[in-house]
């Protein structure tokens, strides 16, 4: 009904321009804030890591250096040996990867493409391991790892406990990853140029979740490279528990600390190398 | 499609809608949201089942027939290009599936991107393009593997108006040159009159009207396509024989079987001309101007009748001459009107 007439109404005044010093004020403050925040973090992790080191290199003498305690952990011959619980490690790793993508990729874009009903109960089920101590799973699994070793199977076989516990993890970075995209029009499109369920899932959707698989990748291996609980009490060896037995079998106090980084590095680079990869081969993509 | 149906629970969707569309025509299905025109599409497509009805496309039966095996090429309402895939690499998508050669792959994609001059940007991934060059890409993608069908989703609704109007011309040009059978789903008005062959305006999952745009526009069928197709005057009249009488005025009836007695008339605002009333009368229409609404090459004038309010539609030139707050007499043109039994709303515009 109102006409569009300029009769009786004055147009409102436009915003006066911000002038550039305050922008490039307001930008410095916004750096000088980061910069802060970040070198606080930085601090409040990185200290402690720093102390773990001093103390890993302290000698018999009180301020003295000494490398002995990473020497320790050279000579270390077991049983087992260091290179078979890293072997044993780095294949847990790998394993538990690869089956909790296995298993929670292609369901979580069959769930969200065809039956997004169970998307909230598929949600909980996997969410549930984060409720539930190790040590009490540990309780619960102990029966069936007793047959396990009946058969004489190896500490491969930690890896279906290891996918149960990262299943919280890897699936909200999948979950995150398939929000980031638009599924269903992706998919219609695919569909309708003559795509099956399969190439839909694994040709379209799954390579633009790509970050969001890396993630869930990282995740995985990184719970596998530090898990310690499950496999101490159900009497395996990984890397955690040999270098808790290799601090437990030293008189040198230092020797607790240097396994205790060593370990921490050695997932920190592996997770780092991985996560270079994973960036490279996205960059190419681009 | 024949009697095609589909419910989402309680909610009619489709009701029994029959729809013939003819070899290289393009049929744009216009309506309010909620009024089953998507549903329609992808219906053909297969993206949906219908609960009854059929489908036939080229005289095959495809009701049960999967989205991917219907041969019909799709442009969605959003984009809908493959992220990681260029541009070449999303129109070679649907030759790929078929195993068409590498070769011959290349030589369809640049084919088709040259229809749609994009061929620079073959090598681009979507995010390095804009918005109507991914809708271009998306009609060279549906149109790569020679569908019978291309289905359009309102695919021209996420862009700005000049970049709508150039590629709805483009749209149409390749249609034409393409010769291919053609679905366009639309609520743009403007859209579906300028570049269809047949217009076919639905609501409540039915259609009101199939019929070229000029028909649609000149002579609606319904009282809901006259109001929704343009705008329209709602007058009071009363019919007698085959004319209605609306303010004095004898104008005759589209349908000349109306019987008679009192009715709204519905009258185009480019049907009512305006002149000055020199005269300082008050006839039935007489009146002030209350508003102008400029439209560019077009002005909308409002005109105050006194017990109601009516729209006229002239060039800008001349609705200068009438400013708000001159007296007008309004004069109306005797083209055929449709009425409804419904009682006008008070006050129009």
């Amino acid at each position: 009904m109102a006409a569009l007439t300029s009769v009786g109404e004055a147009p409102l005044a436009a915003p006066a321009k911000r002038p550039r010093g305050m922008q490039a004020g307001r930008r410095r403050r916004l750096n000088a804030f980061r910069y802060v925040v970040f070198t606080l973090f930085g601090l409040f992790f990185l200290l402690p890591l720093l102390a773990l080191l001093r103390f890993s290199l302290e000698g018999s003498t009180l301020g003295t250096w000494s490398i002995a305690a990473w020497k320790q952990i050279a000579s270390y011959q077991g049983p087992p040996p260091l290179l078979s619980a890293v072997e044993i490690t780095l294949e847990l790793a790998v394993l538990t990867s690869v089956v909790t993508l296995v298993l929670l990729v292609p369901t979580m874009i069959w769930i969200r493409l065809r039956v997004q009903w169970v998307s909230r109960a598929f949600e909980f089920l996997c969410l549930l391991p984060l409720t539930i101590p190790a040590i009490v799973l540990v309780v619960g699994l102990a029966p069936i790892y007793n047959r396990i070793r009946h058969y004489e199977l190896s500490a491969l076989m930690l890896f279906w406990a290891y996918v149960i516990l990262a299943l919280p993890y890897a699936y909200r970075a999948l979950a995150a990853g398939l929000n980031a995209i638009d599924v269903k029009t992706l998919s219609e499109a695919a569909r309708s140029l003559g795509a099956r369920w399969f190439t839909v899932m694994f040709r379209v959707i799954a390579p633009n979740m790509w970050q969001a698989i890396l993630n869930a990748l990282l995740l995985s291996a990184a719970l596998a490279l530090g898990e310690f609980t499950i496999a101490y009490t159900l009497l395996y060896t990984n890397l955690q528990v040999e270098m808790y037995s290799i601090s437990r079998n030293t008189p040198n106090a230092s020797v607790l600390f240097s396994t205790s980084l060593a370990a921490l590095v050695f997932a920190f680079v592996l997770l780092m190398v991985i996560s270079y990869a994973g960036r490279r081969r996205r960059r190419g993509m681009r | 499609m024949e009697g095609l149906s589909r419910r989402y629970g309680a909610v009619v969707a489709l009701d029994g809608l029959d729809l013939t569309v003819q070899p290289g025509e393009l049929v744009a299905l216009l309506g309010p949201s909620g009024c089953g025109k998507t549903t329609t599409l992808r219906l053909l497509a297969g993206l949906e089942d219908a609960d009854a009805g059929t489908i036939t496309v080229g005289g095959a039966d495809v009701t049960r027939l999967p989205a991917s095996r219907r041969d019909m090429g799709m442009v969605f309402q959003a984009y809908s290009l493959f992220p990681h895939m260029t541009v070449r690499q999303n129109v070679a998508f649907g030759l790929r599936l078929r195993r068409v050669s590498a070769a011959q792959r290349d030589r369809r994609a640049v084919e088709m991107l040259e229809l749609v001059d994009l061929v620079s940007q073959a090598d681009r991934y979507p995010h390095q393009i804009s918005g109507g060059q991914q809708q271009r890409v998306a009609l060279a993608r549906a149109l790569a593997i020679e569908p019978q069908v291309l289905l359009l989703d309102e695919p021209l609704s996420a862009l700005d108006a000049k970049v709508r109007a150039q590629l709805r011309d483009q749209i149409r040009r390749i249609q034409l040159e393409v010769g291919i059978t053609t679905l366009f789903v639309t609520h743009d008005q403007e859209e579906a009159l300028a570049i269809s062959d047949r217009v076919g305006v639905m609501q409540n999952g039915r259609l009101e009207q199939l019929a070229p745009p000029t028909d649609v526009y000149s002579r609606p069928a319904t009282a809901f396509v006259a109001e929704f197709v343009g705008l329209t005057n709602r007058l009071p009249g009363t019919v007698s024989g085959s004319a209605v009488t609306v303010r004095g005025r004898d104008l005759p009836l589209v349908d000349v079987t109306t019987p008679p007695g009192p009715v709204t008339a519905l009258v185009r605002p480019e049907a009512v001309t305006l002149a000055p009333d020199s005269s300082g009368g008050s006839g039935p229409l007489t009146g002030t101007v209350i508003a102008s609404t400029f439209l560019g090459a077009t002005s909308r004038v409002t005109v105050d009748l006194g017990d109601m309010t009516i729209m006229a539609q002239l060039s800008t030139a001349d609705a200068t001459e009438h400013p708000a707050g001159s007296r007008v007499t309004l004069t109306i043109r005797p083209d055929p009107v449709l009425v409804s039994a419904d009682a006008p709303v008070e006050s129009e515009a």
